[in-house]
């Protein structure tokens, strides 16, 4: 075999190593999905079915029956929208201090927020919960905002929005200061639209981390009114506490269908603005 | 002079008033808890019979004879350097695999990176599914001829599942930090050694690996601290069994303190982690000289 033959022998087996390997990482959100539309005899048969043979919408009804579901979905959706426009504001203006403004103490300050990235939200859950309860607050959903916009989960956004600030030439703003802009025009005015792609990263994953936050939900709430999506679906069970499989799926595929629809509309922005934002190091 | 003095002294203040919310929010809602969670954890405290008791280091001398935790700390170490290892190795691998020009990578890219955006709980429970004694997984698995063991429900499986669930759903994040450092390789150091001779594993060993070690570094961290915040795959997947095989660090301390109201001795726990947090942050960080090619 000559060598371009051989190569391109290489690349196929390469493309069908790739194929191979994306079955577990696509299989089970096509799996769900389709499974929401399948009669349970049919979600239980032995080896699965690729396409429902007898497409049935029957078990999305149930899934707003059975509990305040359009109530469960639109408590993620405004928790987390507030959520990361929040972190966004504070962590856009912290992170250009840090790395713009020499003031006494900025060092100190800005060790003393670090702090925060070597905390994992388990180790202060116990006082955390206490807070909350000394202030009434249990059972709604003000500390699923206002901890993580102010507290260790905004950390990260803050060092990112830094690390940007710092790497934006000075000369932008010196414009600016020369056409008689104070401090704060030149953050709003000059910076901050400077920085769209950092504060894409930032509202990406932070919008992920709130949709997707689990243990303070279980820990604060109790009414299945003021419940988030992630508590909720693991309440779609029987009498016996067995899980109700079809109705489960179709909840289920609810939550991920749209997050995942916007990803793939703006893929492109989504990677690069990942890779991008300072966390390559 | 004065004036001078005047502007930068408002500087100061924009910078004091941008940094006050993050400030103010670490001061509340980190190094308070901080604080408190040491003080309770020096405490007898059940929330049922409303006590709340001075006791010294006497939960740390407990966490020294207690076998659950011990269970839980093999667990963790199980489960964190299972998870690490399998999840830098694929990352590496599909990033590789990706950088190379090859017809559909973007696809591909946009395969791997998908499960990273559906939610947590929900990938966990089309997983929990899939992996039961008569899921999908063991049904494909007889199609093969082979019998699929009930994954969540042997101590041994029930880890590795919970592994594998979660490194599927992440590893897209990792592959696409890797694939961003891959692209910073310049190709001409390429072209150079392939001109002297150095095939694509050695060139792959003496050239890419030492060029993206910082990003190595930086993976794991993040990957090796999550590892220890897993827990919403463990409540639903396996509920820290069978037996306590799953019931990691996270899971534990949260049981003693919302299951068993054991406030005290859950702060206990929740200090130990914290302090594994900090030597394993620390230790890599030191450790960054050794092996980092290039400063991060």
């Amino acid at each position: 075999m000559s060598a371009t033959a051989r190569r391109g022998l290489n690349r196929w087996l390469l493309v069908l190593l790739l194929i191979v390997l994306s079955v577990p990482f696509v299989f089970p959100t096509w799996w769900m999905a389709t499974s929401s539309l399948k009669p349970m005899s049919e979600i239980l048969s032995r080896v699965p079915t690729i396409w429902p043979q007898d497409p049935t919408f029957e078990a999305y009804g149930r899934v707003f029956t059975l509990q305040p579901f359009a109530q469960q979905y639109w408590n993620s959706l405004y928790i987390a929208v507030l959520v990361t426009a929040g972190t966004m504001l504070v962590s856009a203006m912290a992170g250009y201090a840090f790395a713009r403004i020499r003031f006494p103490g900025a060092n100190a300050l800005f060790v003393l927020v670090l702090v925060g990235l070597l905390v994992p939200s388990e180790v202060t859950i116990v006082p955390l919960f206490r807070i909350v309860n000394t202030l009434g607050l249990i059972d709604t959903h003000w500390p699923l905002i206002v901890i993580p916009v102010l507290g260790a989960p905004a950390v990260l956004a803050v060092f990112i929005m830094r690390q940007f600030f710092l790497g934006l030439p000075t000369e932008l703003e010196e414009a600016g200061r020369i056409d008689g802009l104070g401090r704060w025009g030149v953050f709003w005015r000059i910076a901050l639209p400077l920085s769209r792609s950092a504060l894409g990263a930032v509202a990406i994953f932070t919008f992920l981390k709130s949709w997707n936050l689990y243990l303070e939900p279980i820990v604060y709430l109790s009414s299945k009114e003021n419940f988030t999506l992630p508590q909720a679906l693991t309440q779609y069970v029987d009498a016996y506490g067995g899980p109700m499989w079809n109705v489960q799926l179709a909840a289920t595929t609810l939550t991920v269908l749209p997050v995942l629809a916007v990803f793939l509309v703006a893929q492109k922005q989504f990677v690069q603005g990942l890779a991008h934002s300072g966390l390559k190091g | 002079m004065a004036t001078a003095s005047a502007a930068v002294r408002r500087d100061w203040l924009v910078g004091y008033t941008m940094v006050a919310p993050v400030v103010l929010g670490s001061l509340a809602f980190v190094v308070l808890p901080l604080g408190m969670v040491v003080w309770y954890s020096l405490h007898e405290w059940n929330v049922l019979a409303n006590t709340f008791t001075f006791v010294g280091a006497e939960n740390y001398q407990r966490m020294a004879s207690d076998p659950g935790l011990t269970d839980a700390l093999l667990a963790t170490v199980w489960f964190s350097v299972g998870l690490v290892v399998v999840n830098i190795a694929l990352a590496l691998l599909l990033a590789v695999l990706l950088n190379q020009k090859l017809p559909g990578t973007t696809t591909f890219r946009t395969f791997f990176f998908s499960p990273v955006v559906v939610s947590l709980v929900a990938w966990t429970i089309v997983w929990s599914f899939l992996l039961q004694a008569d899921g999908g997984i063991n049904g494909f698995l007889s199609v093969l001829g082979v019998e699929g063991p009930n994954w969540l429900r042997h101590p041994t499986t029930a880890m590795i599942a919970v592994i594998i669930v979660q490194v599927f759903k992440n590893v897209g994040l990792n592959m696409i930090l890797f694939l961003a450092a891959l692209q910073g390789v310049p190709e001409e150091l390429q072209e150079a050694a392939r001109l002297d001779g150095a095939g694509a594993w050695r060139r792959f060993r003496s050239i890419t690996l030492p060029l993206i070690s910082p990003t190595i570094l930086l993976v794991s961290i993040i990957t090796i601290v999550g590892s220890l915040e897993v827990f919403a795959q463990i409540d639903v997947l396996t509920g820290g069994g069978p037996g306590n095989s799953t019931t990691v660090l996270v899971y534990y301390l949260y049981q003693q303190a919302f299951r068993f109201n054991e406030f005290g001795y859950a702060s206990a726990l929740a200090v130990l982690l914290f302090v594994i947090v900090l030597v394993l942050t620390l230790f890599q960080w030191q450790s960054r000289k050794r092996w980092v090619f290039h400063e991060v």
